[in-house]
């Protein structure tokens, strides 16, 4: 029986403006800009952060593990995310999440997060320094930053199983979920000189699998840091996607990956298709052609375009949730849900894109920048087209393209709005967001997997949280309502 | 509502999408043309006036 997929998003945001126009001075203000409208400065705890850790075993020589910053700006919000510096942008770290709806919905609050600190941060600066952001993935001039989506598995999934079995689907779901772009920005790209590609990342992925996150981009990441009970869970960090825009695409990305890896857990990776010969060249080509019509080679012999592996994994999907009901994944209405949008949306780009310019980012995106295109007779490589690429994924309300565009909203603003202050209920974040809402002022120090407080008298203490299962509404509700301070909490959490 | 009313009110309200776009191909032609025109015409409205220096500020660092 496959275990919970417990699921989030990580999104770095691009970032523009501030006082000497530096990213990490900007960045740090956004940060800082929300965390003391909330009260809520709390330290990130490393302990536990291994990077450098491979999940193949032996790390590979040529490959050098990313060096984990631990100065810069960084607070736990109380619905449980993190949001911090990373590098030289500002991140929301969603909280684990229960379903893929529900990781969504948490990804939309992030983004709300995030127009918030914005407004914030520019009361206190002149109009000539505003900072804005956006959530996308590249600069147009070759510099890439992520949205990575992170999935729990068993720790008894073979990880060389994972490799066979997901590569087809890293390199083909670009056409239902890709943010779609103007132009390229890497040599290779260049050469191909595209007018238009279905994913922003594609053309930055140079590798098939590796430890690697900011150069020699691994179509799998091999990070083995579970944030959990290593003894039982590892941590899927995909870092192969693009941020979207379209809730739907954010769902179904989140939802058929889900889909796919409870179907490896339960029956093994035989049921999925023989993967592209050349993984790497695959991505890049199926990003190059909006026609959807190149093939690649695969492993068995057979030519695939990225609609045909979609197809293909859309039975696997399908056929494991007839079989299993795939529960590990979400209710069965919310499964079925994924399998409906995810199979229009596939039909849709290949028979009528106009049927999904609502659910499709890059479908989206392409239709208003050719529009503008033909109806200015502009060159396919025009700055105004930039622009519209650009401000497609610009947060700020009055510029926002894909505000406008007419996607579909799978969430209320309400509820949105809930997200944005309350932790989900079904794991761990829950007891995390609420100790942070409760007690701010006594936590030394949070990270994915524990807690530490500061009691005052005494060391530190610190309340792990090995279990993303545990840590729940269900679990620890009474125990807030009858703690009024945190003494009585770990009291009772002792008992 | 809970998640499985509102999914189900999704459905039901694309059901019915569906069955109201069943005219006359023509017409839908017309009207989704005049549609992406509207739009067309908000995004010039918005739009960056000067998108080739928007363009070339937006420089970022590599990241992740």
């Amino acid at each position: 029986m496959a275990i919970a997929k417990v699921l989030g998003i990580e999104t770095e945001y691009g970032i523009a403006g501030g006082p000497d126009m530096d990213p990490i001075t900007a960045s740090s203000i956004i940060v800082n800009a929300y965390a003391q409208q909330g009260r809520t400065r709390i330290n990130w705890d490393f302990h536990g952060e291994t990077p450098e850790l491979d999940a193949r075993g032996l790390p590979g020589l040529t490959s050098f593990a990313p060096v984990v910053e631990t100065h810069l700006a960084n607070t736990v919000l109380t619905n449980g995310a993190r949001l911090y510096v990373d590098h030289a942008h500002p991140e929301y770290s969603s909280p684990e999440c229960r379903s893929p709806l529900e990781a969504t919905l948490y990804d939309v609050a992030g983004e709300e997060v995030m127009r918030r600190a914005m407004v914030v941060a520019n009361e206190s600066l002149d109009a000539a320094h505003a900072i804005t952001l956006y959530k996308n993935n590249s600069d147009g001039k070759g510099n890439s930053y992520g949205t990575h989506e992170n999935y729990l598995l068993s720790r008894d999934v073979d990880f060389s199983n994972v490799i066979r079995a997901m590569v087809p689907h890293f390199v083909s779901r670009q056409v239902i979920v890709g943010a779609g772009k103007v132009g390229a920005e890497t040599d290779h790209g260049q050469d191909a000189d595209p007018a238009f590609q279905l994913s922003q990342r594609a053309e930055f992925f140079e590798e098939v699998v590796g430890l690697e996150t900011t150069l020699k981009r691994p179509i799998i990441n091999t990070r083995d840091e579970p944030h959990s009970d290593a003894e039982r869970f590892r941590r899927l960090h995909v870092i192969i996607g693009d941020a979207n825009l379209s809730q739907t695409a954010t769902f179904v990305k989140l939802g058929s990956t889900a889909l796919l890896l409870a179907a490896l857990e339960d029956e093994g990776p035989d049921l999925f298709p023989s993967a592209p010969r050349h993984p790497v060249r695959a991505v890049r080509s199926y990003s190059l052609d909006v026609s959807l019509k190149t093939v690649e080679i695969c492993e068995d012999g057979k030519w695939r375009s990225a609609w045909d592996f979609q197809d293909q994994l859309w039975h696997v999907a399908s056929d494991y949730a007839l079989r299993t009901g795939a529960s590990a994944v979400a209710t069965p209405d919310e499964v079925a849900f994924v399998l409906s949008q995810w199979r229009e949306m596939l039909d849709g780009v290949r028979d009528d894109t106009e049927s999904v310019a609502d659910r499709v980012d890059w479908v989206a995106k392409w239709r208003i920048v050719s529009g503008i295109r033909d109806r200015h007779d502009l060159s396919d490589h025009d700055a105004r087209l930039r622009a519209i690429d650009l401000q497609y994924h610009d947060l700020r309300p009055e510029k926002s393209l894909a505000q406008r565009v007419g996607l579909r909203s799978l969430l209320q603003n309400d509820e949105v709005r809930e997200a944005v202050h309350n932790p989900p209920a079904t794991t761990r974040a829950y007891f995390r967001g609420q100790c942070v809402a409760r007690f701010p002022d006594q936590i030394a120090a949070a990270n994915w997997d524990s807690v530490v407080f500061d009691v005052g008298d005494g060391p530190l203490q610190r309340v792990p949280m090995m279990d993303p299962l545990r840590g729940t509404a269900a679990l620890t509700k009474d125990l807030f309502e009858l703690s009024s301070t945190v003494g009585e909490l770990l009291e009772a959490l002792d008992r | 509502m809970t998640e499985q009313e509102r999914i189900q009110k999704q459905r039901n309200e694309r059901t019915q999408d569906t069955t109201s776009d069943v005219s006359v191909d023509a017409t839908k032609g017309d009207q989704l043309k005049a549609e992406l025109d509207d739009l067309l015409d908000e995004i010039d409205e918005v739009l960056e006036e000067n998108a080739e220096e928007f363009v070339r500020n937006y420089v970022q660092k590599g990241g992740e």
